[in-house]
């Protein structure tokens, strides 16, 4: 879990996540918007099906795979947050990957 | 951001990553009138260090400290250097010909350099202890690039785990910011402390001894430390509750929701080693470094690397490196604008100097032996999900080296192509075989370095020899 130092400059930046509405801040990537907002977990892995969360925030991980604005298995914390943007979780053992 | 596609598919040098050694190189070269390309993969220039550096929305300057806003300075130079710096640009195959693949706004093209400075820089050291997949568990670079660049402080229950100086630096940005956190679990182990005896001299005459100790005396003011913690174990279901360890001989928990784990940086070797540069073992800093001359070239006529790719040295190391390796290009590509570049001896000096007292450094926070060679259930390939017992199993069918267990097992052959397996593995096989890493090896890689959509590689441009290019790498 991680909040905003109260202090934080930047506009708001409207995104929604698995279709609820969430205001992301100017400058966020995908996978900090997503820790923002309180989501514990952004993917389940095509193996076992495991929670997996953003760990490196770097772009060498690959744990951040999420949909955005209909495309699968983009790298959250490479992406950085638009107006209007559909943040989707992914779900299900291999299907992300199809 | 550029938005566009690259102005033109040549250039004298390209340089990859703009972090410290990227722009400083990319400030000379520009100077020094080479027409010059810095490819980066974020959206913003600064690298780890300098993440965010032109667009934080951190406003106190105090909290992320004198060291990082020196980045503001490091990033106007290279501006007005007239460098093309490109954000958002994803590099996925440099050849011998010096023909680099880029993925750009899912696009990808080629490039054509007659230079190339590879500064891409570091990446955290695996970190493999049970539960390290959970999530709740990130590392403590990750800590910081949020911080950096959303103002994010971890909330709820805390813990940082691991040992190295950005493991203090960090926890001192959080306190300042007014975050909290519970505790810090401390992994140095003690006998580290009389191996970096005899490289203790040049470290107690470099500024990272005043700065060092002045941050632990912030963090340990406010933070519970429990020094020479010998095990570590995250804890939790469908995501992070708990952390298990041990210090001194006895077992305790503590209850977390988020754990930040950190033990060093490791040179990010994937781009070069797919272009088939020659690497070498690193006994002191247990990692992979590439063979350099002394001005960064590499085994591959026409590439060099600079910065903590190059070995781990720090950003102010870096920034030398990048500028030394920049003065090689002028001098190579354009004799006659040499005097338009900064003086060479007195860049190494100044290397020189930068690099002080980090011997002491790299012995003091060398990772123990547990932490680097998990055991049974743990996860050593996240991608994959391959458990050390297995990878011990197959190590003990007769498994010669990493290239062969990725056949067997796949570690390796996910989206992060060994990047936080590689080296656990190769260690693995080392200490099983009784062998040292340089005669184990490592996984041999190719291009594509970063999974592109295939649709990309068969809308791209090709000419016959592009197509060598992406086909051999
Ligand atoms: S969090 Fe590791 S690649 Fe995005």
């Amino acid at each position: 879990m991680f909040k905003r130092l109260p202090d934080t400059q930047g506009a708001a930046v409207a995104v929604t996540i698995d279709g609820e509405p969430f205001n992301a801040r100017e400058g966020d990537s995908v996978a900090a918007a997503l820790l923002a907002a309180g989501r514990s977990y952004c993917r389940e892995t095509p193996v076992t099906g495991a929670k997996r969360a953003p760990y490196c925030m770097m772009g060498v991980c690959f744990d951040c795979l999420v949909t955005v604005d209909g495309i699968g298995n983009r790298q959250g914390c490479l992406t950085r947050v638009e107006d209007g943007m559909r943040i989707e979780t992914q779900h299900g053992k291999r299907e992300a990957r199809a | 951001m550029t938005a566009m596609p690259l102005p033109k598919d040549h250039y004298d040098v390209v340089i990859i990553g703009a972090g410290p050694a990227g722009l400083a190189a990319a400030a000379v070269a520009g100077k020094a009138g080479l027409s010059t390309l810095v490819l980066d993969e974020n959206a913003q220039p600064g690298g780890q260090i300098f993440r965010a550096i032109t667009s934080t929305p951190v406003q106190r300057r105090d909290i992320l400290g004198d060291d990082y806003w020196r980045g503001e300075n490091l990033v106007a130079e290279t501006r007005a250097g007239g460098a093309v710096i490109v954000q958002g640009a994803t590099v996925w195959s440099l050849d011998r010909d010096l023909q680099i693949a880029v993925s750009l706004l899912g696009q990808s093209q080629i490039v054509k350099a007659r230079r190339v400075i590879i500064a891409t820089g570091a990446l955290e050291r695996p970190f493999p202890i049970p539960g390290w997949t959970l999530p709740g568990v990130m590392t403590v670079g990750a800590g910081q690039t949020l911080l950096k660049s959303s103002g994010l402080v971890p909330d709820g229950k805390v813990v940082l785990a691991g040992t190295g100086p950005l493991l203090w630096l960090y926890a001192a940005q959080v306190l300042r910011a007014g975050g909290a956190i519970d505790a810090i679990l401390d992994t140095t182990p003690r006998g580290n402390y009389w191996r970096a005896l005899p490289y203790a001299l040049p470290f107690l005459m470099s500024p990272y001894r005043a700065k060092g100790l002045a941050l632990m005396r912030e963090v340990k003011r406010k933070v519970r430390v429990v020094s020479n913690v010998t095990s570590l174990a995250a804890l939790g279901g469908d995501k992070l509750d708990a952390v298990a360890f041990s210090a001194g001989g006895a077992e305790q928990k503590i209850a977390a929701d988020t754990l930040l784990l950190h033990q060093g940086v490791v040179p990010n070797v994937n781009l070069a080693n797919a272009a088939g540069v020659a690497h070498r073992w690193d006994e002191r800093q247990l990692c992979w470094v590439p063979v350099l001359d002394a001005d960064g070239n590499t085994s591959v006529p026409g590439i060099a690397i600079a910065g903590d790719g190059a070995g781990i040295g720090g950003a102010l190391a870096a920034a030398e490196r990048g500028r030394i390796a920049a003065v090689a290009a002028v001098e190579a590509l354009a004799p006659g604008k040499k005097s338009l570049t900064p003086d060479r001896s007195e860049l190494s000096n100044t290397l020189r100097r930068a690099e002080l007292g980090r011997a002491f450094l790299d012995v003091l926070f060398q990772p123990a032996q547990q932490f680097r060679l998990p055991e049974g259930d743990t996860i050593v390939c996240r991608c994959e999900e391959v458990s050390a017992a297995r990878i011990k199993e197959t190590i003990a069918l007769g498994t010669e080296g990493p290239n062969q267990l990725k056949a067997f097992l796949r570690c390796g052959m996910g989206p992060c192509q060994g990047r936080l397996c590689g080296l656990t593995v190769t260690e693995m096989i080392a200490q099983a075989r009784g062998m040292s890493p340089d005669a184990v090896g490592y996984y041999r890689l190719r291009p594509p370095v970063k999974p592109i959509a295939l649709k990309e590689l068969a809308s791209m441009p090709h000419s016959e020899q592009d197509e060598k290019a992406v086909v051999r790498g």
